[in-house]
């Protein structure tokens, strides 16, 4: 048994859940909409509470999970925790965790026939609130709205119009920073403001 | 289950202590283990329910006898150790007291002391329980003499 689990989960499990659910819900309806999640959880390095409250709460042991080489150092309490099945191959993941944006077209993006096997990528920034504003337009939005994210790299507006353009397939994210969590369904279009 | 166990099984200590603990009363596990150390909850203790499975046919095929209450817990010891506890029922404190103790198990300096001073008391007190009801159970027991000489 590895001795790198040194960290609790959520201290009130189905509460915290519950509300961390209710969050990305909320945030899926309304793209670029902020939600504060996980303030009382000690999350561990190198996730923030928010990352680590929105993986509590989504993966279970039927969700094949992806780590970039940045979140690895999480992998044991992931493992542990959400007993999840932990992957390599990010093409087969459900859900993918990164703390620098991959390539988009490398994520399961599912078929015609079954858009829903796309995958969600959770990614953490460093701000959400600064830095580069995004312009963000689409369903749940009845006027375009402002998204200041800092972290996202040059180019992303771009790269996501790519993803936005295959709809109904695409991947969905989960935009995390601190105990904030934001969302960008891929139907949602986006362009720097 | 494997009919069989592999010839080498490098937890079975472990896995007898575990055993043991997951049998044993609470008050008399609490006592036993005396000052407790500080340690963290890493989960629990908490109720859920496991699939009990059998093998009930003539053919070894797993049947799913049903579902049972069980009550887990897992602890981190300051020295680094993690100590898991599954035990039958929903007594919270048993579960977390027997994830302690596995935990301080694991640790070389306190493990001889611990196994003579609480291990080995608990699993003679187990046994005798085991042994008292087998003697009642022996003295009803009714022998089919036909029966037996017909499978010989």
């Amino acid at each position: 048994m590895s001795a790198t689990i040194a960290l609790p989960g959520f201290a009130d499990p189905v509460g915290e859940a519950q509300a961390t659910f209710r969050a990305v819900l909320g945030a899926m309806a309304r793209p670029g909409k902020m939600h504060r999640v996980g303030e009382r959880l000690t999350a561990p390095a190198p996730l923030d509470p928010a990352t680590a409250s929105v993986l509590l709460t989504l993966v279970d042991n039927e969700t094949k999970l992806w780590l970039d080489t940045h979140a690895a150092a999480a992998r044991d309490w992931l493992a542990f925790h959400c007993g999840a099945a932990i992957i390599e191959a990010l093409d087969e993941a459900a859900f993918a965790v990164a703390l620098s944006l991959p390539d988009l077209a490398a994520l399961p993006a599912g078929t015609h026939e079954t858009p829903e096997d796309s995958a969600t990528l959770i990614l953490q920034i460093a701000a959400l609130g600064t830095g580069t504003r995004y312009r963000l337009s689409g369903p749940g939005l009845r006027e375009p709205t402002l998204l200041a994210a800092d972290g996202l790299p040059a180019g992303f507006a771009t790269a996501w119009q790519r993803n936005h353009a295959l709809y109904p397939r695409g991947v969905d994210i989960i935009l995390c920073a601190g105990v904030t969590l934001t969302a960008l369904p891929h139907s949602v279009s986006i362009e720097e403001a | 289950m494997p009919d069989a166990l592999p010839p080498e099984q490098p937890h079975a200590a472990r896995q007898r202590w575990m055993a043991v603990l997951a049998r044993a009363d609470a008050d008399d596990l609490g006592e036993r283990l005396g000052a407790l150390p500080t340690y963290r909850v890493l989960r629990g203790p908490e109720v859920g329910l496991v699939m009990v499975r059998g093998r009930a046919g003539g053919g070894g095929a797993p049947f799913n006898l049903g579902e049972m209450t069980a009550t887990r817990c897992t602890v981190r010891t300051e020295a680094g150790f993690l100590g898991h506890a599954y035990v039958a029922g929903r007594n919270e404190r048993q579960a977390e007291l027997a994830a302690l103790a596995d935990a301080l198990l694991q640790d070389p300096l306190r493990q001889a002391a611990l196994l003579a001073q609480v291990i080995e008391p608990l699993a003679a007190t187990q046994q005798a329980r085991r042994d008292a009801v087998a003697a009642k159970a022996a003295a009803t027991r009714v022998q089919f003499f036909a029966m037996r000489t017909m499978r010989t």
